[in-house]
């Protein structure tokens, strides 16, 4: 016991602590904060993440996270019609997307990218389940990251989806808005002077 | 503990919520890692890309200690990298392949040919046989380097054709007849070092896979990697 309460307090400190961005200083003010606003705050938030528990799933089809399997996104027939189908490694940029409203379009969720390093390949990755229902669509737009081993994993989903026949996209890379050339490393620099658009 | 010099990034790993840490080679150090604080910045995340040549700085109390990075891009290869599907599968096997060396062990001749070839190939069969040829080379600096030299059997050091895939070693064309459905074809260019057609540049990766996959990768349980088997696809298109 470290003198801040019960073994209650201490354990909800230690499981805050877990969380991204939050380190045992920052869980102990959050852990206050929550018992000086017990019935305003802590008990909705026990209520909320007590029914996040009992509902929320993994949406089969697309891998993003819902209420329901398959999910309000796939289940949304507007979306259909696009025929554009937007692979993302994560459930992070499939919310940054819908964020940005990039109009009526589908997602499918990679769960990571080819990784060697951290031992992640194909197989453990949701590219069997994106072939599978790539022909549904007419694009595919590769929304992953412009890493690496982001873009790895984007050259080996195209060869997959080769004998599909279908239009694969993926993101451009450039300058970003707000960005200043001068402070943009030369790698990006000659990549947006190659992807450069008439005006 | 501190030292400075060039090196190719080979692998990053996130080591809490901002930081990383760098796996790089290094002509005189070997294979070394280090912390970068703030290595999953926006400013730096484009630096620590593999297969950017960087200036490496690292600096720890003890030389045992993992040690701390710091980081100056010489020269930017992974955008170029991620533009073609080609060289960047060639790039992430041989990262895929310098990873297998023990740290801070110095293997030159494996830095030089590594960064030769992230600069210089460009078509699929030149870069395979050049990843073939390094692989052969790793092979060698592992300690499970082939006998090309002389056959085996009669000891001629000229018509080497096959190479045994339990021995390693080579045979001529005649010594070797009776035995072709169980001996490993070997390419002219690993002695000539001439440019090979596609037929050999596979059976170059053939033999270097086979003896990878014997010594390597199946003892450390490790799978081939995704990228040498797309290069591999890639080639047999060509066949």
């Amino acid at each position: 016991m470290s003198g801040t309460g019960g073994r209650e307090i201490e354990q909800l400190i230690q499981l805050l602590a877990r969380l991204p961005g939050l380190g045992p200083r920052s869980a102990r003010r959050a852990v206050l904060h929550l018992i000086k606003r017990k019935d305003g705050l802590m008990v909705p938030l026990a209520a909320a993440l007590d029914r996040a528990v009992e509902t929320v799933v993994e949406c089969a089809t697309c891998g993003n996270v819902d209420t329901s399997s398959p999910c309000s996104i796939c289940t949304d027939p507007r979306r259909a019609e696009s025929g554009m189908l937007i692979v993302v490694e994560d459930v992070a940029d499939l919310w940054a997307l819908e964020r940005a409203g990039v109009g009526a379009v589908r997602y499918h969720v990679l769960g990571g990218v080819l990784s060697p390093l951290d031992g992640i390949g194909p197989e453990d990755l949701t590219i069997d389940q994106l072939i599978a229902r790539a022909s549904e669509f007419s694009e595919i737009v590769l929304a992953v990251n412009a890493t690496v081993e982001g873009q790895t994993t984007a050259h080996f989903i195209t060869d997959q989806l080769a004998k599909l026949d279908l239009k694969v996209t993926r993101l451009a890379h450039g300058v970003p808005v707000g960005g200043e050339l001068d402070y943009l490393d030369e790698g990006t620099l000659s990549q947006a002077l190659k992807a450069r658009t008439s005006l | 503990m501190e030292w400075s010099g060039e090196g190719l990034i080979i692998g990053v790993r996130r080591h809490g919520e901002t930081s990383v840490i760098v796996e790089a080679m290094t002509p005189d150090r070997g294979r070394h890692l280090g912390l970068v604080r703030g290595g999953r910045s926006r400013k730096l995340a484009a630096t620590l890309q593999p297969g950017n040549q960087v200036q490496l700085h690292w600096r720890a109390r003890l030389d045992e200690h993992l040690g701390m990075f710091s980081v100056e891009l010489i020269k930017p290869r992974a955008a170029d990298l991620i533009a073609d599907r080609t060289r960047l599968y060639a790039a992430q096997l041989l990262c895929a392949h310098l990873r297998l060396l023990p740290e801070r062990d110095p293997h030159e001749r494996l830095y030089r040919m590594a960064s030769e070839i992230m600069d210089d190939g460009n078509e699929l069969v030149e870069l395979a046989q050049m990843i073939s040829i390094f692989e052969f080379t790793l092979l060698d600096e592992l300690g499970f380097g082939l006998d090309i030299a002389s056959c085996a059997v009669t000891g001629a050091t000229e018509g080497l054709a096959y190479v045994s895939p339990k021995s390693g070693r080579a045979v001529t064309a005649e010594a070797g007849a009776k035995y072709l459905d169980k001996l490993l074809p070997l390419p002219a260019y690993f002695t000539t070092f001439e440019n090979a057609p596609a037929e050999q540049v596979q059976d170059g990766l053939r033999l270097t896979g086979h003896f990878l996959a014997m010594h390597v990768w199946n003892p450390r349980q490790i799978e081939v990697p995704t990228t040498r088997d797309q290069l591999v696809a890639s080639l047999a298109e060509l066949v």
